[in-house]
């Protein structure tokens, strides 16, 4: 009987999940088979055709897009990550009270709503530039904002690893005679890494994903695929935004299925070696 | 436990480096792109290419759906200056970003009350027409309008109406007066253009006033009106109006008559009438911002624009109706006598154009939110 | 070695953070007259809340009403993901799932498609016309018309919140002492009973950050009542946009943000109460 129950719970679970997940997936199942919708409008199906792939390749307006969205991405990324473990590193090393206030001001971009980042940091460009009588808002200004927003997630994310450091361990280095920057190399940051390596990740999801910020501190000229595709929704998308996200789409469920297949190997390997 | 973490760390971090691998992959063919379509051309091209160092970008801002993009290639090819592209879809958006500072363009084209209010804050630079000789195509009627009467800063690039595109098969009624809309039959079948002058324009002829009145008491009768309207309006959309009506999303909507021509071409169900009232008849003209940085560049490309089988390109694709004869003598006859595209001169006499709002505007737009916030 | 590290993230903070924060604050309370100079004024505020004090319709109580409306969806938005994003954290995070990872994975996955593709993949589905109508009109089953209605925009923001109301709440309970449960189990604590007692309690930090990552975004959103509203839903996102692109009113604009600054600020202090653990846990992982 309770097996039947824990059975019945275990197949109720796997049905809500799928639920979840067919709601998670459903627009994106849309739009993958939209794009080979040979109907430029949005709701009929007037067969196959792989028009929309050759248009992305001619569509330069998109293909400018996506390459500063991936720039923006991997350079905010660098830049948060390096600021963001360096300060966590310093942070820690302040007395309480301090500590706490700084890491209550490094918070605010987290908890601030995009809007408000995003004309706030409009606004202080804005200011900068006509102070100086030079600039306009353009990659540079988005780059920068996104630095910005990102720094507070890779803190957040080193932090706790450097709470569980053992403080013993530079100093010890440095007894073994090591100067303090080959101690730091050598024996803080491999221990800080997955702390690092979240906070990286998290910083690019954020970047890639950001329409808000972005859309306030650059200029119409220089657009990023959020923006883009905003410009695009208010005279009806054209499908081949569809295509890019299905290449998108493929291209990270390739990696993940065969990364997957790499790792169960790993554990049955791990599993007879037990 | 620790090191499950840490494999899904790795996992995920091999997936990340991956993704970016291939967007850089995909970036890079799309940065290569112009290069390869370079080769293929005759060798003219490279002399153009080395040309291009020494001029900066032309940022050009137009409207959505305003122009046959290939153009733009054209434009560079032949002249050796990059064109950077953008849209706007309101003519407050765009003067906000001419008015704030902080982005530099040479080409922007605003419509007639929007050109009059950048002339009088000084926002604009005269034309210098020795550069501009493509000028001469463009229908005299169309120079020396009231927004820039002295013909010293815009040259007019498109013209048109404002009207009622319908469903024949969900409408049975005859449609000549905005009061349509209000036909209890028609509840969630309407969609407005998303743009404060437009529909408060129509619906103040509607009630017998002028579209450019600033007076308090019609305002708010107009604003009563449309609060009313609530029930039977389904959205308040931008050219998303264009899908929806192919699509038999709604049975009325509020549109120009470019958007018309897209309609009634993609779902022939469809009627265009510019009601009895009147409406607004609008000029979208081509003007340099004083922001400029190269404003002989920026006459290259309005002459360009106006040049007849440029120009033919961009209202053949716009479906938007030109300004310029060329132009017009090129579209085939079908065209010519659509009372769409070239609406006859009865319509017209009906027509009215906005001027600026002046101290007015604020009101105008409170109106407006206000409006917004009752439709549901 | 603590300075050098510690000095230019403060000046970071200040010129990044402090210096833009300030500049909306200077904006809300201060207005320009005609000759461009400047004084110190509370009219943006006032304005904000103009209509209550003179007891006007409420029709005319414009912005309060945009704040009152973005409140609700914001609720309603925290509490349906919170229904929903519960439940699903606890499946993930309970031991009988082997495909774990992968199973994370495609959760976070679709955040690495814009959410703008993926909220007008929404549009499609919910037309009059679309691919959901189509389906139901096919089995003979009335239509449902939701497109441009506050259930869309309802759904719209579900959809797009509803990781980050699960990622929290999944780490909380990933990271619990699993020796608790088994202790409660073992002094004869019912199933019911550990959860309410025990395992729930012990995943409030989760909550809390899950309700602070979808609350205040959710009350701040524009672009998902524009395209699934169509316009016509006007939050305090929506309000904010339209003064700083459309009207180009920058003192009312960081008016309505200040306001916004400080719900926030209310909703997380209020949140605090429920939490006092992440205080102890300070500067811990938040997301």
């Amino acid at each position: 009987m309770t097996s039947y129950n824990a059975n019945m719970m275990a197949v109720l679970k796997r049905l809500y999940m799928g639920l979840i997940l067919f709601f998670m997936y459903a627009p994106i199942a849309v739009l993958i088979i939209f794009s080979f919708n040979a109907s430029r409008s949005r709701g009929t199906w007037e067969g196959f055709t792989l028009d929309w792939y050759i248009r992305l390749l001619n569509d330069q307006h998109t293909q400018r897009a996506l390459r500063n969205t991936v720039l923006i991405a991997i350079f905010s990324t660098i830049f948060a990550t390096a600021i963001g473990t360096v300060a966590a590193i310093g942070i820690d090393k302040l007395k309480k009270r301090s500590r706490t206030a700084i890491m209550l001001v490094s918070r605010v971009p987290v908890m601030m709503p995009d809007v408000i980042i995003g004309i706030s940091l409009m606004m202080l460009f804005l200011f900068v530039f006509r102070t100086l009588g030079v600039g306009s808002l353009g990659f540079g200004t988005m780059l920068l904002a996104h630095v910005i927003f990102n720094v507070p997630y890779v803190i957040l994310s080193v932090t706790p690893k450097l709470r569980q450091l053992d403080p013993n361990l530079y100093e010890a280095a440095l007894d073994l005679g090591s100067n303090p920057l080959r101690a730091f190399v050598q024996v803080i940051l491999p221990e800080l890494w997955p702390g690092v390596v979240t906070g990286a990740m998290l910083a690019f999801t954020m970047s890639v994903d950001d329409f808000m910020v972005s859309f306030f501190t650059t200029s119409p000229g220089v657009q990023n695929l959020s923006i883009r595709i905003f410009s695009m929704t208010r005279r009806g998308v054209d499908p081949s935004i569809n295509a890019l996200s299905t290449i998108i789409f493929v291209v990270v469920m390739i990696m993940l299925i065969l990364i997957n297949r790499r790792d169960r190997r790993l554990i049955h390997k791990n599993a007879e070696d037990d | 436990m620790k090191k499950e973490t840490r494999n899904v760390t790795r996992k995920v971090l091999l997936v990340l480096a991956m993704a970016i691998a291939a967007m850089l992959a995909f970036a890079a063919c799309a940065n290569n792109e112009p290069d390869t379509h370079s080769h293929t051309q005759t060798t003219d091209v490279s002399a153009v290419t080395s040309s291009t160092v020494n001029h900066p970008p032309l940022n050009v801002a137009n409207w959505g759906l305003f122009i046959y993009e290939p153009v733009l290639q054209m434009f560079e090819a032949e002249y050796g200056i990059e064109v950077i592209y953008s849209t706007y879809s309101t003519n407050e958006e765009l003067y906000t970003m001419i008015a704030r500072g902080g982005a530099e363009f040479d080409v922007i084209v605003p419509s007639d009350y929007m050109v009059e209010r950048m002339i009088n804050e000084g926002l604009l630079v005269p034309l210098n027409w020795d550069n501009i000789p493509n000028a001469d195509y463009i229908f005299p009627r169309f120079k020396g309008l009231a927004f820039d009467p002295n013909n010293l800063y815009s040259v007019p690039y498109k013209w048109g109406t404002f009207g009622i595109v319908y469903n024949t098969t969900k409408v049975d009624q005859v449609v000549d007066s905005w009061s349509i809309l209000w036909d209890e039959a028609f509840a969630g079948e309407i969609f407005l253009y998303d743009s404060s002058r437009c529909t408060m324009g129509a619906v103040q002829r509607m009630l017998g006033f002028s579209m450019n009145s600033r007076d308090h008491g019609e305002l708010n009768q107009v604003r009563d009106a449309l609060m009313q309207l609530g029930p039977n309006v389904r959205a308040f959309l931008a050219d998303q109006i264009i899908d929806n009506m192919i699509g038999g999303e709604g049975a009325l909507a509020t549109v120009y008559n470019g958007c018309a021509m897209w309609i009634t071409y993609y779902n022939p169900d469809h009627n265009y009438v510019v009601p009895q009232e009147g409406s607004q008849l609008w000029f979208n003209s081509m003007v340099i911002p004083a922001s400029t940085r190269n404003q002989a560049n920026a006459e290259k490309f309005i002459n360009f624009m106006n040049r007849p089988d440029i120009a033919y390109l961009n209202t053949r694709y716009t479906r938007y109706s030109t300004t310029n004869i060329g132009a017009f003598e090129r579209i085939p006859e079908d065209w010519q006598n659509c009372p769409i595209y070239w609406p006859c001169d009865e319509t017209l006499a009906r027509g009215e154009v906005f001027v600026d709002l002046g101290d007015f505007r604020a009101d105008f737009e409170l109106a407006w939110t206000q409006i917004l916030l009752a439709s549901n | 070695m603590r300075r050098l590290f510690t000095y230019p993230y403060i000046v970071w903070l200040a010129i990044f953070v402090i210096a833009p924060l300030l500049l909306v604050f200077f904006y809300a309370f201060s207005g320009t007259d005609a000759d461009g100079y400047t004084y110190f004024t509370f009219q943006n505020i006032n304005k904000f809340f103009e209509g209550i004090i003179e007891g006007q319709p409420f029709f005319q109580r414009i912005y309060v009403r945009v704040a009152t409306r973005s409140l609700r969806m914001a609720l309603q938005t925290t509490v349906i993901c919170f229904l929903l994003g519960y439940p699903l954290a606890h499946i993930l995070a309970s031991k009988g799932f082997r495909d774990k990872p992968i199973l994370l994975f495609l959760f976070i996955m679709p955040m690495w498609m814009n959410f703008l593709v993926r909220t007008y993949g929404w549009m499609t589905i919910l037309e009059r016309n679309g691919i959901m109508n189509n389906l139901l009109r096919r089995m003979n089953l009335p239509t449902i018309d939701i497109l441009f209605t506050d259930s869309a925009v309802l759904l719209g923001m579900v959809y797009n919140f509803l990781p980050f109301m699960v990622l929290p709440i999944y780490t909380a309970l990933t990271k619990m002492d699993k020796r608790i449960i088994e202790a409660a189990q073992d002094l004869g604590a019912s199933p019911r009973s550990v959860f309410l007692r025990v395992v729930f309690p012990l995943s409030m930090p989760g909550v809390v950050s899950g309700i602070t990552m979808v609350f205040m975004p959710a009350a701040a959103t524009f672009i998902i009542p524009n395209l699934l509203g169509g316009g016509q839903f006007f939050l305090l996102g929506n309000l904010v946009e339209q003064q700083f692109l459309l009207v180009g009113n920058w003192h009312f604009g960081s008016a309505v943000a200040v306001v916004m600054i400080v719900l926030m600020l209310v909703s997380t202090f209020i949140l605090s109460r429920f939490d006092r653990q992440t205080e102890a846990s300070e500067g811990g992982m938040r997301l």
